[in-house]
């Protein structure tokens, strides 16, 4: 035990960092959230007295539900795939996904402004190939955020399926198909209810991360759709109003511990973030 | 493998998802070789004007630079703090560690805007607002989470019996970090350092709240330049970020093929 005192010293520039420098400015937000403008729960009220607070959270859930139903499924597919490529194959691929998730997500914003504003790539194909006439508003609205967020969430939800779907054995496929089943029920009764808890970590990840997603929705959004963060941001940096926007953040952390202690029954929580190596 | 393959449907979907995700990225390419001052593609020629002015412009070498002094100060933060805890928290493998362990991937876990929001206020009481100090905390801090992951999954096959019969022979505790424990994980350790570095280097949410004029990093450059002026310049940055990225990744993957054996 004596010896062990040792081990313990080890923990502590980590713990002191995370204590003194994270964890603090964070009880910071909640602590504000019930004390500002005055304290008690004046600020929380607004959640069901307040059409303004009410849309922002309205539009971040239904972007975000949209963005996680599309990542899903795209990444499931691209999962299934590379979980029954060759070992060979399979590095390519994961190149193919690893790659973009850690490109900055600056540069993808502005990659995905180039080819879709007014003037852009795509605007300008079409029309020079005389499908359009008119140029489609396909940034600055809700249509550019989920394109410019889906992007950014693919590689999140490839991640964990592809670990679950690793550990199922593909003698069990081929051995559905050998006792007659078609490729369709071979899929829908084998493979997909033992790869079902990785779709769950999946879907919980991506959901997460797209809640308090900022910077794609800021540049793509334009500022005419707001999602959460970039409300956040507008209450404290340009109308100085802390409480109100400490009181959406803690909600919005609230929401995430939430989701994560709910699905934690379900869900290998270390697994989850190992999957990121 | 096992002889199962997937069916056209799935892969030609397999194929168009990998698409989506490398090829609109692809298109700065072009884009910064642009001949024209605007964002286009090269209408006549080729051209490398737009490098040149990046390369020679005294603000953008500013925000580049202050961007490397801050991510190598802050993954030096976040390598010692997290290899250190995770090697604490592999050894003493209780109860109390595993909730160390988790709160120490709270930062993965709860947006930065919320951060953000916290430090604002809390750096402006501590004076640290706009300062190469207060920046290089954050990032140190939030970039622990990834050294812990590595080197615990490097940890994962490290035999403890060597750490033991290290100990039992008379080695002092640091003698056993350091001839013992550091050599084995020493690849997971770089990966985690790759990590952080790219984690600060590419970090914008609290940069906004917490830095004004006096630290004015590449990705505050980007974002003012995105909002401002859309000039080819920027495609000119995306290209060379994106070249690091991908190096930086080559790097980790050639460490993980070594380490694998």
């Amino acid at each position: 035990m004596r010896r062990d005192a040792g081990w313990w010293v080890l923990l502590l520039p980590a713990f002191l960092l995370m204590t003194i420098f994270y964890l603090a400015p964070i009880a910071q937000v909640l602590a504000i959230s019930v004390t500002e403008p005055t304290p008690g729960l004046g600020n929380y009220e607004r959640l069901f007295t307040n059409p303004a607070v009410q849309r922002v959270i309205g539009t971040t859930l239904r972007i975000c539900i949209i963005t996680t139903l599309i990542s899903l499924a795209l990444g499931y597919v691209l999962a299934y795939v590379i979980a029954l490529a060759s070992p060979r194959a399979q590095r390519w691929w994961l190149l193919g996904v690893l790659v973009p998730l850690w490109i900055s997500v600056l540069v993808r914003a502005f990659a995905w402004v180039t080819l879709l504003r007014r003037q852009g790539l795509v605007n300008q194909g079409l029309q020079g190939m005389g499908v359009i006439d008119e140029p489609l508003q396909l940034v600055w609205n809700e249509f550019g955020i989920v394109v410019g967020m889906v992007h950014y969430m693919v590689p999140y939800a490839v991640l964990p399926m592809l670990a679950s779907m690793r550990e199922i054995d593909p003698r069990v496929l081929a051995a559905a198909r050998g006792l007659g089943a078609s490729r369709f029920t071979a899929f829908t009764r084998v493979f997909l209810p033992l790869s079902a808890p990785g779709l769950a970590a999946a879907a919980v990840l991506v959901f997460i991360v797209t809640l308090g997603f900022y910077i794609t929705p800021a540049i793509l959004g334009g500022g005419k759709t707001l999602m959460a963060a970039e409300w956040i941001k507008l209450q404290i940096l340009d109308l100085v109003r802390w409480g109100l926007g400490a009181m959406l953040a803690t909600v919005m952390v609230l929401t995430i511990l939430v989701t994560l202690a709910v699905f934690s029954r379900v869900i290998d929580l270390g697994r989850m973030f190992g999957a990121q190596r | 493998m096992g002889g199962y393959q997937p069916g056209p449907f799935a892969r030609g979907i397999a194929w168009a998802t990998v698409l989506y995700l490398l090829l609109p990225i692809t298109i700065v390419i072009p884009v910064s070789l642009t001949d024209q001052r605007y964002l286009s593609l090269p209408y006549e020629s080729l051209s490398l004007q737009h490098y040149v002015n990046l390369l020679t412009s005294e603000a953008w070498r500013g925000a580049i630079w202050q961007s490397c002094l801050i991510a190598v100060a802050s993954t030096l933060i976040a390598v010692v703090a997290g290899t250190l805890c995770a090697i604490a928290c592999w050894r003493i493998s209780n109860g109390a560690t595993n909730l160390i362990r988790a709160l120490m991937l709270l930062p993965l876990i709860i947006p930065s805007i919320v951060y953000a929001v916290g430090l604002y206020r809390y750096f402006g009481k501590l004076d640290l607002l706009d300062r190469f100090l207060g920046v290089t905390l954050a990032h140190g801090v939030t970039g622990i989470p990834y050294v812990v992951i590595t080197v615990s999954t490097a940890l994962a096959a490290f035999d403890p019996r060597l750490e033991q019969a290290a100990r039992g022979m008379g080695a002092s505790l640091s003698q056993t970090l350091r001839w013992v424990i550091l050599p084995r994980i020493a690849p997971g350790i770089l990966s985690g350092a790759i990590f952080a570095f790219i984690h600060s280097w590419d970090e914008l949410v609290m940069v906004l709240f917490i830095a004004s004029r006096q630290v004015f990093t590449l990705p505050r450059k980007i974002w003012d330049g995105i909002n401002e002026n859309l000039d080819p310049s920027m495609a000119a940055v995306a290209v060379l970020l994106i070249l690091f990225t991908v190096i930086l990744l080559g790097l980790d993957l050639a460490l993980r093929r070594r380490r694998e054996g």
